[in-house]
């Protein structure tokens, strides 16, 4: 038999022998099963040889021999922990470099002349057991100086609340919140990665309702609108049209119109909104190819073409004005 | 205003504690389960993978219709148990005409699916069929050897990622001191053919022979099966990644500007950068340097100042 060479994994206890062939397939299964396992006992007593051979230490059960690490990689079944940010109290413990001394339990009362806890039942100093508080002179008269204690004690409570809800925030943001807490309204199952459903707003609600208005069989328009409710967004009307009978001729509004598109065109900018060459080549290439497939149709196009390219080249000029050059019977070119 | 939800009970908060992810993992936990039609096989063979990790495993036994891990809707209930149990691996025992004796070897990535193997089990020979001497029965949680034979492990990706699977589901604890006297078991994998494997559990002997290592024999003990692989799911490549990430913190970092001489011992390297002289601020001691005052003090001037601060104290006492 060939020298076949085991891979193995001490960390895991594995070999794993990739030679081995199993020459003959027509072999009944008692076979192959018996000489699986001779070839298993191969691999155990390598994996054996390997492990006899590491530094043991006696133990009374046996001797005990540290492991190496496994070198087989096998997935996480939870993703790492996150470590959490610092809380606020910490920050500013290490930039002024307090250290944490750890407190006695119990302290000794004056009053009492005994070992009281520091905290919890029967403390020192505790506030129901103080019988009287002095005035002092800045005191006003109608004050209770008990009550205020209380109020102060109160605030100091929600005040460490309020500092603690933050610390959970901030720790939340990172995702590094602890694993028996919860933050929210409603409770998730408290795992790695899923998040908080994302809250929608009212400007998103309005919106959303509009489009949903929108796909009744009118549009929306004569649906009734709750109180404080908005019109919707965007106005049914894409395209103003002026209206059909107007005036006599070029009614007042179809100049204002014309007059709004020539100064966009005719402007300083005109750059910005119109590439004039590009234009002027693309007509030009139009005509010259419905000169070749027209008639006499075509060359009055051309001419006309002719004269207003040069005409355009100064950005001042208003050659559309010209509306005698135009033929009567020129429609809509594209 | 957000609520923080927190546990009152102290052993509650310990128990959730133990669920959350921790940078060194323990033990992955089993769910074994099973569908509504199961056959004399499955039951017993379910019974046995029980057996053998009794200590992290859970057995479920009623019938879960809803469970179909290879279709897409039919994971949620699989999911929910293994958030419930904190089961990482599980292993769903049906059987249909269509699939007969069919086991599925699964993992779970943070409670949610991350891959799946699907096996027919053929020839299966369970716990009780096997007599051998009763001294020699593996003792329940021992760590145990594992022996892959046959090239198909590496070249057939089912093959493969069934050799990960098994790996993972008999494997127990990561420990690091082992007891060389508690070495009792193996799984012996022998690949048939591409998609084939006899499996098979075995008991070891440690036999004294003429050197410190013993001489190992195996004797056949546990369940005895050949595994055909059906379907299999491989993960997905990103969540692979994410799974297989080592914590940053557990990366060994090397020791920089460090030699050990085998003379003088550990000599260690320091870089001094280089002394800017002229770019470093003096310290801002202003009461020297203040023109008006040296100015003051050179014209005799100094007691005026003096002055100032005698008018000054003169109110406050006056207030008081």
């Amino acid at each position: 038999m060939a020298e076949s060479e085991y891979e193995i994994d001490l960390g895991n206890l594995l070999a794993f022998d990739r030679h081995h062939q199993f020459l003959s397939p027509s072999s009944s299964r008692e076979e192959v099963a018996k000489k699986a396992i001779e070839q298993g006992t191969k691999l155990v007593q390598t994996i054996a040889d390997a492990l006899f051979a590491l530094p043991s230490r006696e133990d009374r059960d046996g001797p005990i021999v540290e492991l190496p690490a496994p070198t087989t990689k096998l997935p996480r079944e939870k993703p790492i922990p996150r470590p959490t940010p610092p809380t606020t109290w910490e920050k500013f413990a290490q930039k002024k470099g307090i250290q944490h001394k750890n407190k006695e339990k119990l302290v000794f009362d004056d009053v009492t002349e005994s070992w009281k806890r520091r905290y919890g039942y029967d403390r020192v100093n505790d506030d129901n057991d103080l019988p009287i508080i002095e005035a002092k002179a800045t005191d006003e008269v109608g004050k209770d100086p008990f009550a205020e204690r209380r109020k102060e004690k109160k605030g100091k409570v929600d005040k460490q609340e309020k500092n603690r809800l933050h610390n959970l925030k901030q720790a939340n943001k990172v995702g590094a919140l602890p694993s028996h807490i919860q933050l929210a309204a409603t409770s998730l199952p408290i795992t790695g990665t899923q998040s908080m459903p994302k809250k929608i707003s009212k400007d998103e609600l309005q919106h959303v309702a509009g489009m949903a208005s929108t796909a009744t069989a009118s549009g929306g328009k004569f649906d009734k609108k709750l109180p404080g409710e908005k019109a919707p967004k965007h106005e049914k009307k894409y395209r103003k049209f002026l209206p059909a009978v107007e005036g006599s001729g070029m009614g007042a509004l179809e100049k204002q119109q014309n007059e709004n598109v020539l100064n966009k065109l005719m402007s300083k900018h005109s750059h910005e909104i119109l590439n004039v060459q590009k234009a002027v080549d693309m007509y030009n290439v139009k005509s010259d190819k419905k000169r070749k497939g027209g008639g006499g149709g075509g060359q009055q196009k051309k001419q006309w073409g002719q004269s207003s390219s040069s005409s355009k080249l100064k950005p001042n000029a208003k050659p559309f004005k010209k509306t005698s050059h135009k033929s009567p019977y020129k429609g809509k070119s594209k | 205003m957000m609520r923080i939800k927190t546990r009152r009970n102290a052993r509650v908060k310990r128990e959730l504690q133990k669920l959350a992810p921790k940078l060194v993992e323990t033990a992955k936990k089993t769910l074994i389960l099973h569908g509504t039609k199961t056959s004399h096989v499955l039951n017993s063979l379910l019974t046995e993978i029980y057996h053998l990790k009794k200590e992290n495993s859970v057995k479920y036994s009623r019938k879960n219709d809803k469970v179909r891990p290879f279709e897409s809707g039919g994971e949620a209930s699989l999911e929910f148990f293994s958030l419930k149990t904190d089961c990482s691996l599980f292993v769903y025992g049906s059987h249909s005409k269509k699939r007969p004796n069919n086991l599925v070897l699964g993992r779970t990535y943070d409670h949610h699916i991350y891959d799946l193997v699907e096996l027919g089990i053929e020839n299966f020979k369970s716990m009780q069929s096997f007599s051998y001497d009763k001294k020699f029965a593996p003792q329940m949680g021992s760590k145990p050897f594992f022996a892959f034979i046959g090239e198909a492990f590496e070249t057939v990706d089912e093959l493969k990622h069934l050799k990960e699977i098994l790996l993972d589901l008999f494997r127990g604890e990561v420990i690091t001191n082992l007891n060389l006297a508690g070495l009792d078991r193996v799984y012996v994998c022998t690949a048939l053919s591409a998609n084939k494997i006899l499996f098979s559990h075995c008991a070891m002997r440690l036999k004294k022979s003429g050197t410190s290592v013993p001489k190992m024999e195996l004797i056949e003990v546990g369940p005895s099966m050949d595994m055909v692989v059906r379907r299999h799911r491989n993960p997905d490549d990103s969540l692979r990644r994410e799974a297989m990430k080592t914590p940053h913190e557990l990366i060994k970092k090397k020791e920089k500007n460090v030699v050990k001489d085998a003379v003088q011992g550990k000599l260690g390297k320091i870089y001094m950068p280089d002394q800017q002289v002229g770019v470093v601020p003096l310290a801002n001691k202003a009461k020297g340097v203040k023109r008006e005052r040296r100015e003051a003090k050179m014209k005799g001037e100094g007691h005026k100042l003096s002055l100032k601060k005698q008018k000054q104290d003169i109110i406050n006492n006056a207030d008081e």
